[in-house]
């Protein structure tokens, strides 16, 4: 293994969020993610998936009260959303929010020279932004016209899975974090999208893939699967973990926790 | 006008950072008349500007008119009592010669000025395709193109040219779309107006170019009450760019324009604004009162008249851009953005009356209010006995930043015709925290999420706007917004 494999990209450390001014919903979750990993969180309802998905993103509507982040020997705690985002922080969104007036491709080409300000690289002009994301529209199966269209507006929920998909391909994260990216999708959509993040699968990045169902991990094989009940991780394990689940159900899993 | 490229970040940043970029005043001698208004202040404009007996009868003819007249309370907005007898209402850059024959004969610090401004008066102008009839308080110094322009038979000159040399012209239309006794601040206008700009396209004629003035308020005290006449003869076609910055000042500045514009048959004229005048601070202190009459008369069959404006300057704008569809199929379109940022307060909209048959109208207004602003649509649809198979679309959509501004709409509307269709889409909402946050999930800062979002709110107007004027647009609103969010 490279001395890059051996790096740790995050290390979460007895991790404790709520809602801000609510309820505890993290109750102390550690976990440490290295290079070309996948590692799936699955749990049921309610159990905190998506709490630490928007934690990890920075959302401000939630609260961290104890514990540790470290991102490439940063403190990601202390980091504002778009901060981490240039930094290599990418979520999925599970609900992706809807910019009427925008198109597709002046959104992604903002994000895009963000991320190459942050990196000291000249911005891309649109000639050069087009080619590339042309590029990637055609890698990922999908039509030009997406570019033109506002983002998100009017679009399918395979449509703004893959518009995701889009964003995480060009954007080219260190830590991609897929927050129950199955939701909403169909069998085909669901392995149209998952094919995506199988192609920006490497050695260099590493991803986190918060789902309720083991299907999605039919085609997203995870190196690691932990089970999230109660804001805790009750179990980890490798993918044989998440057939178990399928047969036992989150209760059986818990009950032998 | 700025180039016409999107600025970095960064240059946003520093831009807004600069409070109001533009408040630096120009070390000019003016021939300024003391403050007050009285029968003689009329007359001393009139003999200044050698003027037509004719004109002086007009004038006079408005300003016993204005006597009779109360200042209007009903928009929605409230300012200090005008003083009308402190107003300075001549102010005209003293220059060497008896006025200025080329470039080189401008006054150098005004040529500065015009730098700083960045009116591309040079080979700028040239390349950038735009002819500038500038503004500099009240009297025009510079006009470009002039040639090329007469070459196909377009007049466009600063009023007072137009007075000597196209009396005839000026005399068959001034007032003929807002007459004398149209409102107050018309009245006074017609009074004890300045200068303003003249344009003429003959019959037959497609003005090459986007037509561009720079109004600019700078003598002390200095009312500016600018005239502009526009006349598109028969199957002629023009496009009118009208932008605007202004010194900063501490006393609040009255600016009562009026503009009116002819389409005859088949003719087309579109008038773009972008208005940028000083808004006051952020206590709402200082800034311009933008009390303007802009009207349009659809004269002739199948005419169009298309304004589009964004108004982000200003402590109170008032305005509202007409037109009035006479000509049998004749088309009238009004694409607005207005911005009421602090405590700016803008009372603007616009009136459609349909006489002619088959007539059709179409108003898109996008208000976006921000800090403790307030932003009131005004418009109305009048479709008269006449007027059969009538068409009107309008579109009204506010945007609220925050909770201490607001959004009003008064949508009057006025049939007289059954067969007239009328649709009404209103939609109120807030840029959301969801849509923020996705913004910056991607790597935006919040302003530059905040410039997006609002952009797109936009989108359908700036696209009416040319190209270089929809940059300037953009990159406006965003200083405009500066610090309204978070």
């Amino acid at each position: 293994m490279s001395a890059v494999a051996n790096a740790t990209i995050v290390e979460i450390k007895d991790l404790h969020a709520r809602v801000a001014g609510g309820a505890e919903i993290l109750k102390g979750i550690s976990l440490t993610v290295k290079p070309g990993e996948v590692h799936a969180i699955m749990g049921p309802n309610g159990s905190g998936k998506s709490t630490l998905s928007n934690v990890l993103a920075g959302r401000t509507t939630y609260e961290v009260t104890q514990g540790t982040v470290r991102y490439l020997g940063e403190d990601l705690l202390e980091l504002d959303p778009e901060e981490r985002a240039v930094r290599g922080v990418f979520l999925a969104f599970q609900y992706p929010v809807e910019i009427p007036g925008v198109s597709n491709v002046q959104f992604l080409k903002s994000a895009y020279n963000a991320k190459r300000k942050h990196e000291g690289k000249p911005e891309a002009d649109a000639v050069e932004f087009l080619t590339l994301v042309k590029r990637k529209v055609k890698e990922l199966g999908m039509d030009d016209k997406f570019l033109s269209r506002a983002v998100n507006e009017g679009f399918s929920g395979g449509e703004k899975k893959r518009n995701e998909a889009l964003q995480m391909s060009l954007l080219e994260p260190k830590l991609a974090i897929l927050d129950e990216t199955d939701s909403g999708l169909d069998i085909d959509a669901l392995k149209a999208v998952a094919e995506g993040v199988n192609r920006l699968r490497a050695p260099d990045r590493a991803m986190i893939v918060v789902t309720h169902y083991q299907r999605l991990l039919d085609y997203i094989v995870p190196d690691f699967v932990h089970v999230l009940a109660k804001g805790k991780l009750v179990k980890s394990g490798d993918k044989s973990l998440a057939m178990e689940l399928e047969k036992k159900g989150y209760a059986g899993i818990e009950a032998s926790a | 006008m700025t180039a016409p490229t999107l600025p970095p970040n960064a240059e946003l940043k520093n831009v807004t950072e600069q409070a109001y970029q533009y408040g630096f005043e120009t070390a000019i001698e003016s021939d300024t008349l003391p403050p007050g208004l009285d029968e003689s202040t009329v007359r001393f404009i009139s003999a200044k500007k050698k003027e037509p007996e004719w004109l002086l009868d007009w004038r006079l003819k408005a300003y016993r008119h204005w006597l009779t007249l109360k200042e209007p309370t009903w928009q929605n907005v409230t300012y200090a009592k005008i003083d009308y007898q402190a107003i300075v209402y001549y102010s005209a850059p003293k220059s060497k010669k008896d006025g200025p024959k080329s470039l080189a004969d401008v006054d150098p610090e005004l040529l500065k000025t015009y730098d700083k401004l960045g009116v591309p008066l040079h080979e700028r102008a040239a390349l950038a395709g735009v002819a500038v009839d500038a503004v500099f308080d009240s009297v025009s110094v510079a006009t470009t193109f002039k040639d090329k322009l007469k070459s196909l038979g377009i007049i466009f000159c600063s009023f007072s040219e137009a007075v000597q040399e196209h009396p005839e012209l000026v005399r068959k239309y001034l007032g003929s779309v807002v007459p004398i006794s149209d409102n107050y601040f018309a009245a006074l206008n017609s009074a004890v107006f300045s200068d303003g700009s003249f344009v003429y396209v003959p019959k037959g004629v497609k003005c090459p170019m986007e037509l561009s003035t720079y109004f600019r308020i700078n003598a002390k005290n200095s009312g500016q009450f600018e005239r502009t006449l526009l006349i598109a003869d028969d199957d002629s076609h023009v496009s009118y760019l009208e932008g605007c910055t202004a010194p900063m000042r501490d006393e609040n500045q009255l600016h009562a324009a009026v503009v009116e514009l002819v389409a005859h048959e088949r003719a087309e004229i579109k008038y773009s604004t972008v208005q940028n005048w000083y808004p006051g601070d952020k206590e709402g202190k200082g800034g311009i009162y933008n009390f303007v009459t802009k009207r349009g008369a659809c004269r002739g069959f199948r005419s169009k008249i298309s304004w589009t404006q964004v108004e982000t300057g200003s402590a109170v704008t008032w305005k509202y851009p007409s037109c009035i569809l006479q000509g049998d199929e004749s088309v009238g379109e009004f694409y607005s953005v207005a911005v009421a940022n602090n405590r700016q307060q803008a009372d603007t909209g616009t009136k459609m009356i349909h006489i002619g048959k088959n007539t059709k109208s179409t108003i898109i207004s996008k208000g976006i209010s921000a800090g403790k602003g307030q932003n009131t649509y005004r418009g109305l649809v009048r479709v008269l006995k006449g007027a059969d198979n009538a068409r009107n679309y309008t579109q009204c959509d506010s945007l609220l930043m925050g909770s201490d501004c607001g959004a009003h709409t008064f949508p009057y509307v006025d049939v007289k015709n059954q067969s007239a269709q009328i649709e009404h889409e209103a939609t109120t909402s807030r840029i959301s925290d969801d849509q923020l946050f996705y913004c910056r999930q991607r790597g935006l800062s919040q302003e530059d999420a905040i410039n997006l979002i609002v952009n797109g709110f936009c989108k359908e107007v700036f696209k009416k706007l040319p190209m270089e004027f929809a940059v300037e647009a953009q990159k406006l609103l965003g200083v405009s917004l500066e610090g309204s969010v978070g």
